[in-house]
């Protein structure tokens, strides 16, 4: 069953990435990590449909936020992120998928994992713990090309400011900020060991992100104790492996 | 009644007869999994046929070698939309695996190294529409495709062609597996675009 949407804010988070603010009045609510299939129809009739992570927690009755990265050789991103303006209309499938994701009865540590807008359903995670008034405690690592590259920045700052029980880690692959204590380079063990749960407190980690960069990641968890079956991973295209 | 996004115009594929409703054609071969990739070494590796009771065949990796292989070449369907024309694998018939087993059971249970179960008709995984396979393209099938060895159904919604398999379990009842329970259809046919829960 197709839901309708209608695009009540939009907001850039990067040069190439927009958060879409939809109001879809017969939403029947979703829990964070879920994805959502976007349906676009051209005038004569041919559609398209992809699936994005849902951005907003849970408990956001009648409204659904998702962020797009623009692809470069996308069908829909383009359009979503450059064409679409408020007050128009899209439709929508979901919420789906029961794997990926957060509930606010869970109680045990969180480990989020973020690989570029890998970040999106775990900020959906973060947003329902806050908004359910959970006391789980929350670590956050994301893995950014630079700083203009980072989504939600504000709010994260001021929701790790303002609780304790949020930490955030960034990891800058292309360009650090001055003065920043680890040069840039992708993730590595070290940072792993330093900036995750020790692996004895039984944390529940997710990790999401590009293909090659959730192979690293899990496998750097698995390496420094983290069992494999504690370890939830979304991966998403495009991929370099073409074969 | 569909809402049109005037200005949209999207990148169609001009009635390709090959492509499903709904999904898109991909040179890439995009990896989606729910956990870690297993990395399972080939001297422990087995592949196994029970009935939920007992084993009733049994494969190493020397054994398994040593039956004939079939080279196919295939279209794959992914649930999250993207086509990929033309692959290539080198696997073990399950008509081969399946021949000097014995059973009136109507179900299987396909289930993995890491946990994945998913479950088909075992009707599905005969005569010709189903391997065991260990090759693509050629080459060794690589760890986060699935290999040392995946099921291939191509017939079926990629997911029903589990990564990492370790064996087949035959049942009397059909049991949802890992994604079947969590929202995706039961039998997932592409032509029929069975993604979801519903359809």
């Amino acid at each position: 069953m197709w839901h309708v949407g209608k695009v009540i804010a939009l907001s850039d988070e990067t040069a190439t990435a927009r958060t879409i603010n939809l109001e879809v009045l017969d939403w029947p609510g979703h829990v964070a990590g879920q994805h959502v299939d976007v349906r676009l129809t051209a005038p004569d009739g041919y559609s398209a449909v992809r699936s994005y992570s849902i951005a907003s927690g849970a408990h956001s009755e009648g409204r659904v936020e998702i962020t797009v990265e623009r692809l470069p050789n996308g069908e829909v991103s383009p359009y979503l992120t450059q064409e679409l303006a408020v007050g128009d209309r899209l439709e929508l499938r979901g919420p789906i998928g029961g794997w990926f994701v957060w509930r606010s009865h869970q109680t045990e540590p969180i480990q989020l994992i973020a690989g570029g807008s890998g970040i999106v359903p775990l900020m959906a995670m973060i947003r329902s713990r806050a908004s359910a008034g959970s006391a789980a405690p929350f670590r956050l690592l994301y893995s950014v090309r630079e700083q203009e590259a980072v989504f939600y920045r504000e709010e994260l700052r001021a929701l790790t400011n303002n609780d304790e029980g949020v930490s955030l880690t960034y990891a800058y692959t292309r360009v650090a900020p001055k003065d920043w204590p680890r040069p840039p380079g992708r993730i590595d063990t070290t940072l792993i060991t330093n900036a995750t749960w020790p692996s004895n407190i039984g944390a529940t980690c997710y990790v999401c992100g590009p293909t090659s960069f959730v192979e690293i990641a899990s496998s750097f968890l698995i390496a420094s104790g983290h069992s494999p079956d504690k370890i939830r991973t979304e991966r998403f295209g495009p991929t370099g492996d073409r074969k | 009644m569909a809402i049109i996004s005037k200005g949209f115009s999207g990148r169609r594929t001009a009635g390709d007869e090959k492509l499903p409703p709904g999904q898109y054609i991909t040179p890439d071969f995009p990896v989606l999994s729910a956990g870690p990739t297993p990395h399972v070494p080939l001297d422990q590796w087995e592949f196994t046929i029970d009935d939920g009771d007992k084993v009733l065949q049994r494969w190493d990796w020397k054994s398994f070698g040593d039956l004939p292989t079939e080279t196919l070449t295939v279209d794959i369907h992914c649930v999250t939309r993207w086509s990929k024309f033309g692959t290539t694998w080198e696997g073990v018939s399950l008509d081969t695996l399946l021949a000097n087993v014995k059973t009136d059971a109507s179900y299987a249970l396909a289930h993995s190294y890491g946990g994945y179960t998913t479950n088909l008709p075992l009707e599905d995984l005969r005569n010709k529409q189903a391997w065991i396979a260990f090759k693509y393209e050629n080459e060794d099938l690589a760890p986060e495709h699935g290999g040392p060895a995946r099921l291939l159904v191509p017939h079926h919604y990629l997911w029903k062609s589990a990564k990492w398999v370790h064996g087949i379990t035959l049942m009397h009842q059909d049991k949802p597996g890992f994604w079947e329970r969590l929202g995706y259809h039961n039998y997932g046919d592409p032509w029929r675009e069975q993604r979801y829960w519903g359809d």
